[in-house]
């Protein structure tokens, strides 16, 4: 297709500094042009503005002015405050103005010609006052229910949008959703050069931010739907679709924790970076596994981060103690950490983003993840391996090592999951309980190892006062 | 007719048209109707930014009524009559307004 290229005059991008929306505008909103931000109530439009406002002030020099026109002055401090942000510091040091604009249609009489002047000269007075170079109308349509001549209202947003173009600020216009527009009164007609579109689902009782952008003229962008979380760390977006299968690939092995899982897998254990998937049915010793696992890399001064979805953690260490492995000492040592949630607690997207948000705080060489079978309980099995895709894409390129468990029933014939997700797999490691004469014999065996000669024996363990002891030699 | 004294502010910015007209229309008003107890403060924005904030300005001209109490705002050049007179509160509202 002779599609001109646009990237080479690309426009100018000012960087929100929200972890996630620059990466899928290719560098932030359109500089020194408006953009609109629309979204239902409570989608976090204005936190998005706000957030854009406070890290342009603090990180990029860029002081800024935000101009509400809400009501409720003491809510914005609390949405605010919640995010974590200080913006009494910011005006204190010159970085911001606030500006409250507030009409009230029933103490205002209308007769004759007027302008919207007085607004534009608030805004021009608060800019040079900080020096402002980004600037935030929350919410501007506000002004229709203040104001009865529509005509004059019109073409005096026609006015500041084009004013504010002039001025070369970088400016977020956030919007109600109308019905079938992004705005109730059509603001979209004047902002041309950017849309962002935010969205809060809540379906089967579980709720997903999403964010979209509509529209970006003279950038490339993704154009999906991302999803995003917001919390104390503020608004987090995640580009979701793939990287490039760029990982590195590491030649390092680690062990697995037990000696003779090592020699299985080729005499050393696992590829550093790889993901590995240990499956079986309910009270093979999965998680047992794991704790050697982890045991092993907190031994080698590694961190570990362990996501369990069925149990509390303290029930896991006093399970593991019972098992013979105490991993009590590497959480004193803060070398492991915990993260547990209840899978339907949140849909796929947020868990998704909790996980991404906790690795980039504790920053682990190793992750478990201890179910992930329990997740199938939020969503259907394209949605969890798309988001398993995703964790694991995050974790590859980090170079973090990553086990996951998975339970499967008993009837012995593989999960429809995990033959789905088992082609994300480096190593496949399987461990079953059979019944033996009058006792139950559990057994493990290599199934995939990538880029290793890995054994294909199959070979009991079993449980001792220190952890698992897989046999050296097969069964007879 | 009340004996009250009314505190005006109007709000422009710059001597443009409609300034200058709701000035003129304000004035022939207050002499007709308020004659002997009325004050009228003109507030140039242009000069003055800072001000707008205060009396929460947004569009231009706006009359504020400062006194009697509780303030009243009119926007526009004033140039009907009848409304700045239900606006100042010196003539009812009609019902069906």
């Amino acid at each position: 297709m002779a599609k001109k290229r646009i990237d080479r005059g690309e426009i100018q991008k000012a960087p929100t500094g929200i972890s996630g929306l620059d990466e899928i505008t290719f560098g932030g909103l359109p500089s020194g042009r408006p953009t609109l931000v629309s979204g239902g109530p409570g989608s976090g439009k204005t936190l998005l503005g706000v957030s854009f406002l406070v890290n342009g002030a603090e990180s990029f020099s860029e002081p800024g002015v935000l101009l509400t026109f809400e009501e409720n002055a003491e809510e914005l401090a609390q949405d605010v405050r919640s995010l974590g942000y200080d913006l009494e510091k910011l005006i204190d040091q010159r970085k911001l103005v606030v500006d409250y604009v507030h009409v009230d249609r029933s103490e205002i009489e209308e007769t004759g010609e007027y302008d919207l002047e007085g607004l534009f000269v608030r805004l021009d007075h608060a800019i040079k006052q900080v020096g402002a170079k980004r600037v935030m109308l929350d919410t501007i349509e506000t002004l229709f229910g203040g104001l009865k001549d529509t005509g004059i209202l019109r073409a005096e947003l026609r006015r500041l949008f084009r004013w504010l173009r002039e001025r070369k600020v970088t400016t977020v216009v956030t919007a109600e959703r109308g019905e079938q527009m992004f705005t109730r009164q059509g603001l979209e007609e004047y902002i041309t050069d950017a849309v962002i579109a935010l969205d809060h689902r809540v379906h089967e009782q579980i709720s997903t931010r999403r964010i979209r952008v509509v529209k970006y003229r003279g950038s490339t962008h993704g154009t999906n739907e991302y999803p995003f979380l917001i919390d104390r760390e503020g608004i987090t977006v995640l580009p979701v679709t793939s990287l490039l299968l760029e990982h590195a690939a590491p030649n390092e092995r680690i062990s697995s924790g037990l000696p003779v899982l090592d020699r299985m897998l080729g005499g050393k254990g696992f590829y550093r970076g790889s993901t590995v998937l240990l499956s079986g049915t309910a009270g093979t010793g999965k998680t047992t596994l794991a704790a050697h696992f982890v045991d092993a890399a907190c031994s080698r001064g590694e961190k570990c981060l362990y996501f369990l979805f069925e149990e509390s953690p303290q029930q896991m260490i006093r399970n593991m103690r019972v098992a013979g492995v105490d991993v009590t000492k590497w959480v004193a040592k803060g070398l492991l950490q915990f993260q547990a949630d209840r899978p339907n607690r949140h849909g796929l997207e947020t868990h998704l983003l909790a996980m991404h948000h906790a690795v980039e705080m504790f920053d682990p060489d190793v992750v478990v993840m201890d179910p992930i079978t329990n997740l199938l309980a939020v969503g259907t099995n394209n949605d969890v391996r798309s988001m398993l895709t995703r964790v694991i894409d995050y974790l590859k390129t980090r170079g973090t090592t990553a086990l996951f468990t998975s339970l499967t029933s008993s009837d012995r014939t593989l999960e429809e999951t995990e033959t789905l997700i088992s082609s994300l797999m480096d190593t496949w490691i399987l461990v079953e309980a059979r019944l033996l004469g009058k006792r139950r014999t559990r057994q493990i065996y290599v199934l995939k190892s990538r880029g290793m000669p890995h054994s294909d024996e199959v070979r009991s363990f079993r449980f001792t006062d220190q952890g698992i002891q897989i046999e050296e030699r097969r069964r007879k | 007719m009340g004996t009250d004294k009314f505190e005006l502010r109007l709000y422009v910015a710059g001597q443009t048209p409609k300034a200058v007209r709701a000035f003129a229309n304000l004035r022939r008003i207050c002499d007709e109707h308020l004659a002997g107890r009325y004050s009228i403060e003109v507030i140039d924005l242009v000069d003055n930014p800072a001000l707008g904030r205060g009396d929460q300005i947004l569009a231009l001209p706006t009359l504020v009524r400062r006194l009697p109490t509780p303030i009243k705002k009119i926007i526009g050049d004033l140039s009907n009559t009848e409304r700045v007179l239900v606006g100042l509160d010196l003539r009812p509202r009609r019902t069906n307004a």
